[in-house]
Parts: structure tokens; sequence; C-alpha cells
């Protein structure tokens, strides 16, 4: 018998020694802004994923509380920076934040959490317009366009810490990135947890077993609120900048999408997705300016074909890894071969895209663009022959591979289960 | 009073482009249970088609075939995209429609670019029909109010007098009951999600050389006719209409008085001179909240009457 | 001692159809009470309006002497009393042991918990066993509920609803769909439950009512035309001429 969370602890002891060396491997400026951007998306992704994954419930305005939370932790730190405000720790001021996104939610999630489905989706759509109108209206507060301006350099604290270097603060967002993991795992197991599924499967069924299920979605938006306020409060002191689209709509629908591409049927593939959607907006943003596009076609891809996410899509290998993981090796080939030709048909798109958004965009009739490496002009006929071509053969080639790949699954799964029942 | 009259015809107009969008929106909302998140972006379309057909061929043309492309991309869209989805379920089919909203925003930014495009009203049309206490009025305004009037005309006869309007008056009010009658339903879904694309194409066509064609119009317009299918309640084209035009006409009653606040502030007493937030307040007028007061409505109907003003059933 | 349910007047209409007209029915403690009638009689209908699914247009219903009429079903639940369901109402997604163990919280006091961990409480675990030995069910504990077969589903259906204790327990059609050796093995189930609760059944399988009921109630077209023990009901002439009387000719 092996001893219950023995594999979850040596799983967070390495993630942890992975969190502490990385800045020590990678470390240039750059990099440590995308890891601390990681870190408050994982938190933010997290919380999200507790009223999508595991309460059932769209929003298309939890950057409200991502937002708000983040004002109040500027102006915190202003306070306390001009002593209007008792001093407290910048380290504990993720508390200030989780606290003001628990207090917003609990008040807008009392009237948003009474139906779920459509109903929901649209009132939250509709308290993200609200917010983003009253961030222009309320300049005492939010201060319009400009945002609120602060400094996470208060007061030097324990060891020494000052948050003046970047390094501190990712160690900061780090260890709370952690914390509130652990803690949102473990709410997962927890009867408000285990409830929030109910409700998630079968509303109906719930309350005829003593369960209110207005108060059930309530606690889990005002929870997940309170987490998504802890991540605004980190986004603060990390940019010392809070801004009116951190409230708005954009911001919501960027968590909404990494939050999907990861996986929401899983718990880690909010933390998934975070981390890919984070590096790859860092490093394919400045290199393409269809890089949006490109989320937009993979998110929309996931919602048709594979609605579990990367996570949903690794764990339907599971039962086949646990039961006979040579299978998996023999799959190989036929991955190989859906990969390959996916690839052609990548290259050819990616092509045509980048030509055209470069044609659009180009002010001058300079029409010079480097693809690829290669330097071409995107007036020319032949540059788009090729994309084209390569387009056309990769799609033919995946309309071969992919039914395979299927096919190949199939017989792997029915293998794995005969191997299960014998 | 001439700001009167011109806001209240302006808000009409208005109103009335609303219509063109949530009349399609909400047909399809109320059939098929999806909200289409993406309606607005047929209405961009509707307008980049329409300046890319009016640049060779004139306004005329484009004003045919831009509408009847949108429609066509609309079936294709629920024919080969939305349609597999619909077997996850309602919030899937949303999460669709949200995705592809980005990504047509995303196109059109690839092929026409990210600032506006010179989508003019047609010379011919450019004229002054009336002029009033020295304000003047565009012929080209009173042929928008004309073709959205007509597009009402044509669909309440439409819904009201032919078979095809029976049967989806039936499914807008009992959705399940039309597939046990016999009739393809997911044609009819079909049929009404290209229809209902067409018309925010209209929309679109005619309101994009007003507007502004540029790629931020859906993302814009689309919260607010969604603010319209739910004030107007599900499955009514009447209560669509009414709650267009009260939306319509009050956004630009707000914005053209711009009244002060004050007063209503000052009668809970509130200082002129007050500071912090009730300085913002003091200075707030009806045209910085107008934009505001939609989403207000939005949200207050969805809690306190969830079926609408005109509605039959909950959203 | 007052009557574990009781209806007085009860009436309910959908629109302008009277579904339900005007039901007196007592219900006492600790007895097995069967409802039949047929189909569209309005036997479900009935379980909907005491359990706060449906709205009740006139009449009250108590239970235990307390008026719930038209109370949320959540708060009738927390009064003791619980429901099956005709159609198989579970969650899919979870698994046999999940199941019933969300049955259990509430009345375990668990309640809106979030800093207790459910798989630490031997409370919770102990009782949820011991629901599932008596359903049958602890071999299948695993399953996601969604894969069991039809007769283990409709078992859980009734482990669920007997989780949390209530002292009456009402089971919409517990045997339908079921061949004859699941239908004893259900009717063993429910014998066993019903030693320390109130029942009321709905069940068209004549065998299983006249087998199990301490007391029949024959509702006709949204009326109670009989209400008695089997032999009463056997040899009652209204009832074979409604109902009976198709059967036994
Ligand atoms: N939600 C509802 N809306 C409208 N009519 C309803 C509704 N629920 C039930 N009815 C009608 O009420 C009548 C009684 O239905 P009910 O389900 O209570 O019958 P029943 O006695 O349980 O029948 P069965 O033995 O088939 O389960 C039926 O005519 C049914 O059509
Ligand atoms: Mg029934």
């Amino acid at each position: 018998m092996t001893i219950p969370g023995a594999k979850q602890t040596s799983v967070g002891a390495l993630v942890i020694a992975l969190l502490i060396i990385l800045p020590l491997i990678v470390n240039s400026g750059f990099a440590l802004t995308v890891m601390s951007q990681t870190g408050i998306a994982i938190i933010f992704a997290l919380a999200f994923n507790m009223l999508l994954g595991q309460g059932g419930m769209l929003s298309f305005g939890h950057a409200v509380y991502f937002g708000l939370a983040g004002y109040v932790t500027a102006h915190v730190m202003n306070g306390m920076a001009n002593e209007d405000l008792p001093y407290m720790p910048v380290s504990l001021i993720p508390l200030v934040g989780g606290v003001a996104g628990l207090f917003f939610g609990i008040l807008i999630g009392f009237v948003s959490t009474r139906r779920a489905g459509t109903a929901f989706a649209m009132i939250s759509l509709g308290f993200a317009e609200l917010a983003t109108g009253l961030t222009l209206i309320i300049i005492f507060f939010f201060n319009g366009e400009e945002g609120v301006q602060t400094d996470r350099w208060v007061r030097e604290e324990w060891f020494g810490i000052t948050y003046g270097p970047d390094i501190q603060v990712y160690y900061l967002i780090a260890v709370w990135c952690v914390i509130a993991a652990i803690a949102m795992y473990l709410l997962t197991r927890t009867p408000f947890g285990r409830m929030s599924n109910a409700v998630r499967d079968n509303p109906e069924r719930v309350q005829f077993i003593g369960y209110n299920t207005h108060r059930v979605r309530w606690l889990a938006f005002s929870l997940s609120s309170f987490f998504a306020g802890l991540a605004g409060a980190l986004h603060a002191v990390n940019v010392e900048h809070v801004g009116f689209e951190t409230v708005g709509l954009g911001q919501s629908a960027v968590i909404l999408i990494m939050v999907y591409i990861g996986g929401t049927g899983h718990f880690a593939g909010p933390i998934l997705g975070a981390i890919l959607i984070t590096l790859l907006n860092a490093y394919l943003s400045d290199i393409s300016p269809a890089w949006y596009l490109y989320l937009g076609l993979i998110f929309v891809g996931m919602v048709m074909f594979a609605p579990g996410g990367l996570a949903g899509l690794i764990m339907m290998h599971d039962p086949i890894r646990r039961a006979a993981p040579h299978l998996l090796m023999r799959m190989a080939p036929a991955y190989a071969a859906a990969f390959g030709t996916s690839l052609v048909a990548l290259v050819g798109c990616i092509g045509l895209v980048e030509m055209a958004y470069f044609l659009s965009t180009t002010v001058s009739r300079n029409t010079a663009l480097i693809l690829y490496g290669i330097a071409l002009d995107a007036a020319d006929f032949w540059p788009w022959l090729v994309c084209v071509a390569l387009a056309a053969a990769g799609a033919l080639g995946c309309s071969r591979t992919y039914p395979r790949l299927a096919e190949s699954y199939g017989t792997a799964m029915h293998e794995a289960r005969r191997a299960v029942a014998s | 009073m001439e700001v009167f009259v011109f806001s209240l015809f302006n808000g009409v107009l208005y109103g009335m482009l609303l219509f063109l969008l949530a009349s399609g929106l909400t047909l399809i909302f109320s059939m098929m249970g999806v909200l289409n998140f993406a309606h607005a972006s047929f209405f961009m379309l509707g307008a980049y088609f329409a300046y890319q057909i009016s640049q060779p061929l004139g306004f005329w043309p484009a004003l045919i075939a831009a509408p009847i492309l949108v429609g066509v991309l609309g079936a294709a869209v629920e024919r080969y995209a939305l349609r597999p989805v619909h077997r996850f379920g309602h919030v899937a089919e949303l999460l669709f429609t949200f995705g592809l909203a980005f990504v047509i925003e995303e196109v059109v930014q690839m092929i026409w670019g990210k600032v506006p495009v010179p989508y003019d009203v047609p010379p011919s049309l450019n004229v002054t029909a009336f002029a009033w206490q020295g304000l003047d009025y565009s012929v080209y305004r009173l042929f928008m109010l004309l073709i959205s009037v007509g597009i009402f005309v044509a669909l309440f006869f439409g819904l009201t007098r032919t078979r095809i309007g029976l049967i989806i008056r039936a499914s807008l009010t009992h959705p399940h009951m039309v597939a046990s009658l016999g009739h393809d339903v997911p044609k009819v879904f079909m049929w009404t999600f290209g229809v209902g694309c067409a018309l925010a194409g209209v929309a679109g066509v005619i309101g994009g050389n007003v507007l502004g064609t540029e790629p931020g119009m859906a993302i814009q317009l689309g919260p607010i006719v969604f603010v319209v299918i739910v004030v107007g309640g599900l499955g009514s084209l009447g209560g669509a209409l009414i709650a267009s035009l009260l939306i319509g006409v009050l956004n630009n009653m707000a914005i053209s008085y711009d009244f002060s606040l004050y007063p209503i502030f000052s009668l809970l007493g509130v200082e002129r001179e007050a500071e912090g937030i009730l300085a913002d307040l003091v200075s707030l007028t009806t045209g910085a909240i107008a934009p505001l007061v939609p989403y207000l409505l939005l949200v207050l109907m969805l809690i306190l009457r969830p079926r609408g003003l005109f509605g039959t059933r909950d959203v | 001692m007052t009557n574990a349910i009781e209806f007085s007047g009860v009436q309910k209409s959908f629109g302008n159809t009277e579904v339900i007209r005007g039901v007196d029915l007592a219900v006492e403690q600790g007895e097995i009470h069967a409802v039949i009638g047929p189909n569209g009689a309005g036997k479900s209908t009935l379980f909907n309006l005491v359990t706060g699914r449906y709205h009740v247009s006139r009449g009250r219903i108590e239970l235990n002497g307390e008026n719930i009429t038209n109370r949320a079903p959540h708060d009738i639940f927390r009064k003791g009393l619980s429901r099956s369901f005709q159609v198989t109402n579970i969650f899919p997604r979870m698994s046999v042991f999940e199941n019933v163990r969300c049955g259990v919280l509430w009345n375990l006091g668990y309640h809106y918990s979030f800093w207790h961990f459910v798989n630490r409480r031997r409370d919770l675990r102990e009782r949820t066993e011991s629901i599932l030995e008596q359903t049958g069910l602890a071999s299948r504990r695993n399953v996601p509920a969604g894969l069991l077969s039809y007769s283990d589903q409709r078992a859980l259906e009734i482990a669920v609803t007997i989780a949390g204790g209530a002292s009456v327990v009402l089971l919409d059609e517990p045997t339908s769909g079921m061949s004859s050796s699941e239908t004893e093995q259900a009717v063993a189930l429910i014998r066993d439950i019903s030693a320390t609760r109130t029942m009321v059944i709905v069940e068209h399988d004549m065998g299983v009512v006249f087998d199990l009921a301490d007391r029949i109630s024959v509702l006709v077209y949204g009326k109670v035309i009989a209400t008695g023990t089997p032999e009463e009901i056997r040899s009652n002439a209204k009832v074979q001429e409604a109902y009976l009387g198709t059967e036994a000719a």
C-alpha cells in the first residue's frame, strides 16, 4: 500500500526546487519578467478554473476581480508610503488583494450566481462592461485612462528584502503561486469542492440532497474571486501600475482562452495553459503580428475537436500508460506521421498569414519580408504559390494521417482494456 | 426643441440599426439556444465586404451582394463548425462563437489592416434632404431609415403570413416541438443562422459608412445587441424592436443633452466643491454615463426579470 | 402521533390543465405506503409537490406536523424527507462512491465546509461504505456512475436517496425496467431500508406493491379514489372498476 499523497508531495518538492533554481539558470531580465508573469497567470488561471472547470460557470468578466484588487493594492501601497495607512510588509500585500477580490466577489457574486449557464455568462459580461465604464468615470479611484502608479519599495523587510530587484519579486510571486495552487488544490477535496462539481454536473439533483445550488455557486464565485484578487495584487506589485485594461473584457478573454486551451477538466490543465500561452505570448507577439489570430484559431480548434484541452489530450493516454506502457511506443509512428503532415500544413498556412498581414499593415511600398529566414518579396507570386502548395499538401497528408492516428489510438485503448480485464 | 427632434431622429436611426442586428440574434438565440457572440462580427464583415465591393462596383451592387455573402458565410459556419459543437452543449457553443468573434476580428485586421478603411456614403445620397434650424439632414440617413423599416415590415409579414414563418414562430416558443412535427430542424437552424447573419450584414452595409468601418466596430456594438435581446425578451421580435429604439433614443438623448447629474447629488446633500469620490460624482453628466446605462439595464433585467419586457421564457 | 406526511386539499394545475385535483392523503409514521394508478394519473407530480420541485397551486402539505408547502427542495430535505427519481438522476461523471458520499455530506453536518478534507473524515467514509454495502454496490465503488448497468444505476439512485438519513423516503418506480431477479433484489433492499423509515413508493408492478405495502392509495386522474390495506384495496369495487379491473380481466 502506498502512502496517500506521497506522489503529490514528491511532485510538489520537484516543482519547488525547479522554481528556486530556474532564475539561476535563465537569468536574463526578460526571462525573469516572463517567469513572473507566468506565476501570476497560473494563480489567475487556477482561480478562473474554480468557476469554469470545477463549478461549470463560464465568466466573461473574471478580470474585474483581478483588476479591482490590483487597484486596491496600488492604493494601499501608496497609502503606506505616504504613511496614511499603517505599515504592513509588501510580502503580505497579496492578502490585501485577495480580501479585495473576495469583497467584490461576495457582492457581485450574490446576484450573478443565482443562475448558471448562458444567463450567468451574460451577467458576467454586463459587469465587465460596467467595471470598464466606471474606471473612466470614477477618476478619484481609477484615475481614468492613465491608471494608478505605485512603488513596491516601501521599506526594507526581513533579510533585507526591498522588492527593488526583479529577482525578489519573482520569488515573491513564486512563493504565493505555490501557496495559492496548493490551497486551490486542497479546496477541490473539501465538501465545498465536491458539491461544486456536483452542482456543475447535475444542479437539479443537488437540491434533493440538501444543498442550495445558489449558495454553492456563490461560495465558489467568492473564493475564486479571492484568488483572482491575489493574482491582481501580485500584478500591481510586479508592474507597479494598474490600468483600466486590467478589469476589461480583453483580460478576461485571455484568461478564458488560457484555461480552456490548458484544459478545464484536470487540475493541472490551467497551469499548463498559463505557462504555454504566457510563454508563447512573450516570445511570439514580437515576431509575428498574427499571434492573436493563431491564438484564436487554436482556441476555436480546441472547442471543436478537443474540448478537454491539452490536459484532456494528455489524460486520454493515461489508461493506456497504466495498463501497458509499451502500447504507447506502438503509437509513435502514427504520431510521427500526423506530426509531420501537420508541420507541413502549418508552415504553409503560417507563411500565407504572415504575408497577408505584412501586405495589409506595411505603410510604405516596401514589400520585402523575411519569412523563415528567407528574404522574399511579399508582392511576388512564387512565395504565395509555395505556401499554398505546402498548405494543400499538408492538409491532404493530414486527411490520411489523422484517421490512422485515431485508429491506432483505438487499438491501443482496446488492448489496454483487455490487459486490465485479464 | 431642435436638439430634441434631432436626437430623437438619430436615436431612432441608431435603434433601427440595432434592431437589424437584434432581430437575427434573438431568432437564433430563441430557436437554437445559442447566444451568438460573433453576431456583431458578421455586422462588421457586412461593412468590410460592402467597402470591398463598392470599390470597383459602387454602392448599389454592394448593398445586394455583401449581405448575401455574409449570409452564406453564416450558414456555412453553422453547418460546418457550430453543428458539430452542438453535442457538447450550449456553453461550448457560446465558447465557439466567442472564439469565432476573436478570429474574425483578427482576420479583418489581417486583410484590411488595423486602421479604419475609407468606406464612404455614396455621393449620390450624400446630399442634404432638408435643413431645419441650421442643422441639415442627409438623404442617406432617410435611406437608412427606409431600408431598416422596410426590413422590419418584410420580417413581420414573413413571420406572420408565410408557412416558414409559422414554423419559425412555433420553434421560438416551443423549440423542441418542431422536430416532432417532422420538419428538418437542422436545416431550419442553418437558414435561420444564415438569414440572421445576412440581416446583420445589411446593418453593416448601411451603417458601416456612417459609424466608421474599423476592426473594433464589432466588439463595440456586440454587447449592446445582447442587451437589446435580453431587455426585449427572448423570442419576441416586437420586444427587440422596442428595446432597440429605447436604447437608441436614450443613448442619443443622454449624449446630446449632456445634463449634469449634480442636482441629484445636491439633493443628497453633496456640496459642489466636494472632494475625492464625490468630486467625480458631482461632475458626472448624462453623456458620461450613457455608455454604462445599457449594461446596467442588462444586469438589472437578468436579475429582476429574466424573461425581459415581452419575452415568454427566461434566458 | 402526527402523520409523517399529510396532504390537505392539494391541487396543482399546469396552465389550464388541472393535474392534481384536490388530494387528501395521510402517510402514517413507519409504514410503507404505496401509491398506484394508471400512467399520467399524477403520481410523480404528487412527489414533485411534496419535495418542493413544483409549486403547489392550492392546499397544504405537512411533514411530521410541520407545514412545508412550497418550501425550497433543499429545505424540505433538511427536515428529513428525501426522494428518488423515476428517471435516474445521479452524478454521471463521479464514481459510485463519490455519488453516495455527496448524499451523506449534508446530514453529517459538513454543509458548505471548505476546511474539512472529505477523504480524511472517518464518519463520512464509514457511512458511505455502509450504504454501499446495504445497496449491494460495494464492488462497483470506483466505477463512474454513468457507466453502470441500468439496474445498478437504479440501485445507486436509491443509495443516494437514503444516504442523507432522511426519516421519510419517497421512491418513484424503483423497479421499473428491471428483470424479475433484479426486481426481487430491489424488493429485498426496499424492505431492508424500510425497517427504520417511513416509505412512500410509486410502483406499477402489482406483485411488488401487494408484497411490500402496509397501505395503498389509488390515484386516478388526479384524485385519490381509495386508501386502505392491500386486502381492502383488492376488494374495493371502485378500484376494481377504475383500475384493477383491466388487470383482473
Ligand atoms: N411540468 C409539467 N408541465 C405540464 N404538464 C405536466 C408536467 N408534469 C407532468 N405533467 C402532466 O401531468 C400529468 C401527470 O403526470 P405524472 O408524471 O405525475 O404522472 P404519473 O402518474 O407519474 O405517470 P407515470 O406512471 O407514467 O409515471 C400528465 O398528464 C403529464 O403530462
Ligand atoms: Mg411518474
